[in-house]
């Protein structure tokens, strides 16, 4: 079995699963947002009302947690009505993770997930929004799943699954200066397409993971979504210990594939042979080399999201925008409050000010159109995101280019589409 | 209204959008993320695609589309807005998962898989009937039959417990 199938199993207290079968498993994480979080108080609410009973109890408050990222600090007062029924909500059933802006640590649920180690190796993590794939690198299966199926999941402790065919994508090589993990889970959704993954996982290996750190393997599960997949994966190695040393003290019990795994499709990549890749508009699998794009025009750079805001990718942007200025509009908004801080201590915070760039607070923000710096008609974006459809980032006329952190960094520098390797020299 | 419904047929009108993946951002963009008033999500149906779509559909209207349909996000305010403009089944040759559970788990609307040929066969504005325990289509306005792809075991019975919530599995 592989590492996906053996995590499912041992949660459905099953021998043996194979891909297609349906079972129902045990869950040892969930995590819910301000978008996912009043939608699950709504189900409770009608729960109650066609029962004529009150939930008093949820499943376990301690496998709970509960980030405010997409439209906070409080885009408007709707927004702000969000917030405080959450905090009824957390403080009503004893859930004490709730990561509060303004509170201390809080950001964008996915990066809360691996800074404060909430997910470990071999569970089964559930979570209200499409990109819970991104924790799969860490070892664990993460899955994205819509408010009922979270609501259901804190009222039992477990949650229907059909066991994901695994497709195995190996990438070898030493990773050149001007390559980043986005580039190649870029250059793999133009290969497969925005559905070739679609109900399958993704896992990832080679020779790379050697020298590839836990926040760049982040951005390969993270974007796993916009291939349709269930989940992404990485089986953990030490560089997942070492990661996990610095944050936590709780034991787990990892998983590993079986030797004799069977993988429906295997897929290998030299990373020497990519380029730095940017996805068009309007789809995450419309791609093209940097170079191939390098006359497009643009009027703003965004640095931000699960995807794009970790501190790797910070410490990236900020090599490019060192002693450098934007050109055109550029904003930086670190993933979470102690990515943030560690941007601050390590002087990252500085390089973007001084290159004119203005820095925000941990929030999905324009990545999803919300709030802090959406597109106006006909505006053209690069950001370190994850999604271009139409409408994405703000108005249905404007455009986004997915990119990674240097590739938009160059952007930014130059005002057009820029190749990393085309500034540094 | 349109919609006659009988014993396990459904009946209502095709709106068709012959494209592969309309994605939860056309569907329901970010900005009403916020909004939890289901009635107040149906406004800005699909709003990304077709802006007058909420004025067109009736109670217990068809949609067909393409491939991967409903990709993107996990937001589950996509089959809530669809459902409350009166879409009552999707007919798609797929769909993206997260859009799937959602529409069959909270108990919105039914995904029905369809394959290449019958999405080419059905047209804008089509009276369609559905059976839906013999995965049986009729196509009213041009007396044409087509199979969709049956229910894998544990969607039908969510589906006729209304969905996940009232369901009670045997683990």
């Amino acid at each position: 079995m592989t590492i996906t199938e053996k995590i499912l199993a041992r949660a459905s207290g099953k021998q043996k699963l194979s891909p297609g079968d349906v079972m129902f498993a045990k869950v040892d994480k969930v995590m819910l947002h301000d978008v996912s979080g009043p939608g699950v108080i709504k189900v409770f609410s009608e729960w109650e009302k066609k029962k004529g009973l009150k939930l008093k109890q949820i499943w376990d408050p301690d496998r709970v947690w509960v980030a405010e990222d997409h439209f906070v600090p409080s885009a408007d007062r709707i927004s702000a009505e969000n917030i405080s029924n959450l905090s009824n909500f957390t403080k009503q059933y004893g859930i004490t993770k709730h990561f509060k802006y303004g509170l201390g640590q809080y950001g964008i649920c996915h990066t809360l997930s691996h800074e404060e180690a909430l997910v470990l190796p071999g569970e089964v993590y559930v979570g209200g929004d499409s990109h819970t794939n991104t924790t799969g690198a860490i070892g664990a299966f993460a899955a994205g799943l819509g408010h009922t199926d979270i609501a259901y999941v804190l009222m039992n402790g477990q949650i229907w699954f059909k066991v994901p065919e695994t497709m195995l994508f190996k990438i070898d090589g030493i990773k050149p200066d001007h390559i980043m993990a986005k580039d190649i889970i870029l250059k793999i959704i133009g290969d497969i397409g925005t559905d070739g993954a679609n109900y399958k996982a993704m896992q990832f290996a080679g020779s790379i993971m050697k020298h590839l750190p836990m926040e760049e393997r982040l951005t390969l599960t993270n974007m796993t979504t916009e291939a349709g997949a269930k989940n992404g994966i990485i089986e953990p190695d030490e560089t997942t210990y070492a990661y996990l040393r610095e944050r936590t003290h709780t034991k787990y019990s990892p998983m590993h594939g079986d030797p004799d795994a069977h993988y429906t499709e295997v897929f290998t990549y030299e990373i020497e042979k990519l380029e730095p890749t940017v996805a068009k508009p309007f789809s995450p699998g419309n791609i093209s080399a940097a170079r191939d794009l390098q006359g497009t025009e643009l009027n703003k750079a965004y640095i931000g999201s699960c995807t794009g805001a970790k501190l790797e990718d910070l410490r990236a942007a900020a090599e490019i925008l060192k002693d450098r200025k934007v050109k055109i509009r550029t904003q930086v908004l670190p993933a979470a409050q102690s990515i943030y801080m560690k941007a601050l201590n390590e002087g990252l915070i500085n390089v973007f000010m001084q290159a004119g760039a203005v820095v925000g607070p941990p929030t999905c923000g324009a990545c999803c159109g919300a709030h802090m710096g959406v597109l106006g008609k006909d505006e053209v974006c690069i950001s370190t995101t994850n999604r271009n459809f139409p409408g994405r980032m703000g108005h249905v006329e404007s455009k986004t280019y997915l990119a990674s952190p240097i590739v938009v960094a160059a952007s930014a520098v130059t005002g057009r589409i820029t190749d990393p390797r085309d500034v540094r020299n | 209204m349109s919609n006659k419904s009988n014993g396990n047929s459904i009946r209502g009108k095709v709106h068709k959008y012959d494209i592969d993946n309309i994605d939860t951002d056309v569907i329901i963009p970010g900005p009403y993320l916020k909004i939890h008033d289901h009635k107040e999500l149906a406004k800005h149906a699909m709003e990304g695609i077709d802006p007058s779509f909420p004025e067109k559909v009736s109670q217990g209207d068809f949609l067909v589309a393409g491939n991967n349909f409903g990709c993107g996000s996990s937001r589950e305010h996509a089959p809530i807005a669809l459902s409350q403009t009166g879409i009552k089944a999707i007919l798609a040759q797929s769909f993206a998962r997260i859009f799937y559970r959602n529409a069959v788990d909270g108990g919105y609307l039914l995904p029905l898989e369809i394959n290449e040929s019958t999405v080419k066969k059905i047209s804008d504005g089509d009276e369609l009937e559905i059976d839906i325990a013999k995965n049986e289509i009729t196509n009213i306005t041009n007396n044409d039959h087509y199979l969709m792809k049956p229910f894998p075991e544990l969607i039908a019975k969510i589906v006729e417990a209304g969905g996940l919530i009232n369901y009670k599995p045997d683990y």
